[in-house]
């Protein structure tokens, strides 16, 4: 794909397709996030590790707009998220258009977060009907692709208490696909599986990544994060200390923080 | 000493495995469960041996009464003002339910101190301050607030019993259905909604199609206490002389001394109109359960459940599966 691919010539490089700078979040007077730059190329792989409470969620939460920063921005596809820029100053977007930019990035939750009173079929049909406008013949069709696509073709009318946890994850990647987005966020997709059900969500997500969908995702799986990223990032105290090429930042961090950690969890 | 250990440790009797194996299960005996059956089964012969057999009842008056044109006129009322207060109280409560839940400091500090008013001052004393408006202000008027006036009404005919109660009883609910959609809403967990934000659905859509479904199994008891206790509380309107169900029973044994069958007559179709309720609750309740594990309870599991006349059908039922 394109990211890394240096461009000849022209002054810059492709814009990327997440542009995050300087980003500051408190909640109360405790500093989430103390200034963070990343930036992800379209069409790749970031992974986002650090121990608990070192900003990870936060800072996937502020991609798409989940929480507010205080300082700083998040830009997507070229605009700023949750806000628009006039006279200097960072005007907050009315709902609607948030609910717009919303629609291109979906995101995938550590609960799964399925909605319980819906069917399989329904949870992946609600949005793009609804939000998109899809004719329902239409968005069942795509709904029924993307569950072969995650292995749970036939299962439409199951409600997701049904499921395992491992086959809930993978509706909610596949409900997050049905919006077409140009980015996936995973916010620790398996952390609450079963062991010998973390290996199927995976799979599905190292076939996102063979596809070439632009995704950043938290997690403590070092040998998955290894193996797909192109771009490994470690937050610690909420600020990036390590950030670079998987083999780099997982097997010679420089960081002292960083080295601690990854020796604990490997 | 293998035989000797093997001596000393078992009983004298000790059964061999394959009868252990073969022997029938027993359940233990439940003495106390007959005997108190058969007091309440004693109790209940008792109470309806004196309601057949006490002549005071007077069924036959009671039968007399039941479908007088008056008693069934004051059903009506009863019925229609249990439906515009329910209905009023539930459209002002989901309101006051959102204003305590919005991060507006104002409209949050409101919609507590209404609950709060509501909620302390007693139902009757409420209906007799409403009917008793008139005197505070004898004349209420239409126009810009410390501005102009554009129509303006005498209180005191404006208020007669029926919008007074409608008020007082409208105000009532809506107190205590905020709290029951509050407490609804509140009880989905909040990943819900971030995960329908994530999909960019609308925030109307969101309550419309993902929050509040999942609240209405919290709401839906606690509301069909409030709707079947309000059923009852509207006979409070007797005290202002509005005919419902229980004034015109009341005003017919004034004038002919039969208390209490009239006061049956009222009674059963309190009975009446409760058992309809209840029925159209269960099944409301089942529409709310898709997707839990509460919708196989049907009527019929209940009664094989808690009766054992049915238990021992149950159970075959369930050898056989």
């Amino acid at each position: 794909m394109s990211a890394g691919t240096p461009q000849a010539g022209d002054a810059g490089a492709i814009r990327p397709l997440v542009r995050v700078r300087g980003l500051k979040k408190s909640f109360g007077s405790h500093r989430v996030l103390d200034g963070v730059d990343l930036d992800v190329a379209e069409g790749s792989v970031t992974v986002l590790l650090g121990p608990s409470g070192s900003g990870k969620s936060t800072l996937l939460r502020c991609v798409n707009h989940l929480e507010r920063p205080d300082a700083g921005f998040v830009e997507v596809a070229g605009e700023i998220v949750g806000y628009r820029y006039r006279d200097g100053r960072l005007h907050e977007l009315p709902g609607r258009e948030i609910t717009r930019q919303r629609t291109q990035v979906g995101m995938v939750f550590q609960q799964f977060n399925l909605f319980p009173h819906l069917t399989v079929l329904e949870n992946l049909i609600e949005a793009p009907v609804a939000v998109r406008g899809v004719p329902k013949p239409d968005a069942v069709a795509k709904a029924g692709e993307l569950l072969a696509r995650v292995g749970l073709d036939g299962r439409q009318s199951a409600y997701p208490r049904e499921l395992s946890g491992g086959q809930q994850q993978r509706v909610a990647i596949a409900r997050a696909l049905a919006m077409e987005p140009r980015l996936l966020l995973f916010d620790e997709p398996t952390s609450a599986l079963d062991p010998e059900l973390v290996g199927e969500v995976l799979g599905v997500i190292r076939d996102l990544a063979v596809g070439g969908m632009s995704m950043i995702i938290v997690t403590h799986e070092i040998g998955f994060a290894r193996e797909v990223a192109d771009q490994a990032v470690f937050l610690d105290g909420g600020r990036i200390v390590e950030s670079g090429a998987p083999a780099d930042v997982l097997d010679r961090p420089g960081n002292e923080r960083a080295r601690a950690f990854l020796s604990a969890v490997l | 000493m293998t035989s000797d250990v093997s001596e000393r440790t078992a009983l004298p009797s000790a059964p061999a495995d394959e009868h252990l194996l073969t022997a029938r299960l027993v359940a233990p005996r439940r003495p106390g469960l007959w005997i108190s059956a058969a007091i309440l089964l004693v109790l209940a012969a008792m109470l309806i041996h004196t309601l057949v057999t006490n002549r005071r009842f007077q069924w036959p008056t009671v039968r007399g009464y039941f479908f007088e044109r008056s008693i069934l006129h004051g059903l009506e009322l009863t019925i229609w003002l249990t439906a515009a207060v329910l209905v009023t109280g539930y459209v002002i409560g989901t309101a006051v339910a959102a204003a305590r839940l919005s991060k507006n400091p104002v409209l949050k500090s409101l919609g507590f101190g209404f609950v709060w008013l509501i909620r302390s001052v007693p139902m009757l004393v409420q209906l007799l301050f409403w009917y008793e408006l008139a005197s505070l202000y004898p004349k209420l008027s239409l126009g810009i607030p410390f501005g102009p006036e554009f129509a303006s009404f005498k209180t005191a005919h404006l208020f007669g019993g029926i919008l007074a109660a409608y008020v007082a009883l409208s105000l009532d609910v809506a107190a205590f259905s905020a709290e029951i959609v509050r407490g609804g809403i509140l009880s989905v967990p909040a990943g819900q909604v971030e995960a329908a934000q994530a999909l960019g659905l609308g925030r109307g859509r969101i309550f419309r199609r993902i929050v509040l479904p999942q609240a209405m199994p919290a709401i839906v008891p606690a509301s069909g206490n409030l709707l079947i206790g309000m059923l009852k509380a509207t006979s409070i309107v007797s005290v202002i002389a509005v005919q419902d169900l229980l004034y015109s029973a009341q005003l017919i044994y004034n004038e002919n001394f039969q208390i209490i069958p009239l006061l049956l007559v009222a009674t059963l179709w309190y009975v009446v109109l409760t058992t309809v309720l209840s029925i159209g609750q269960y099944f409301v309740e089942r529409h709310y359960a898709r997707g839990t594990n509460r919708r196989g309870d049907g009527f019929a599991r209940l009664f094989r459940r808690n009766l054992p006349l049915f238990n021992r059908a149950g159970l075959a039922a369930g050898g056989r599966s």
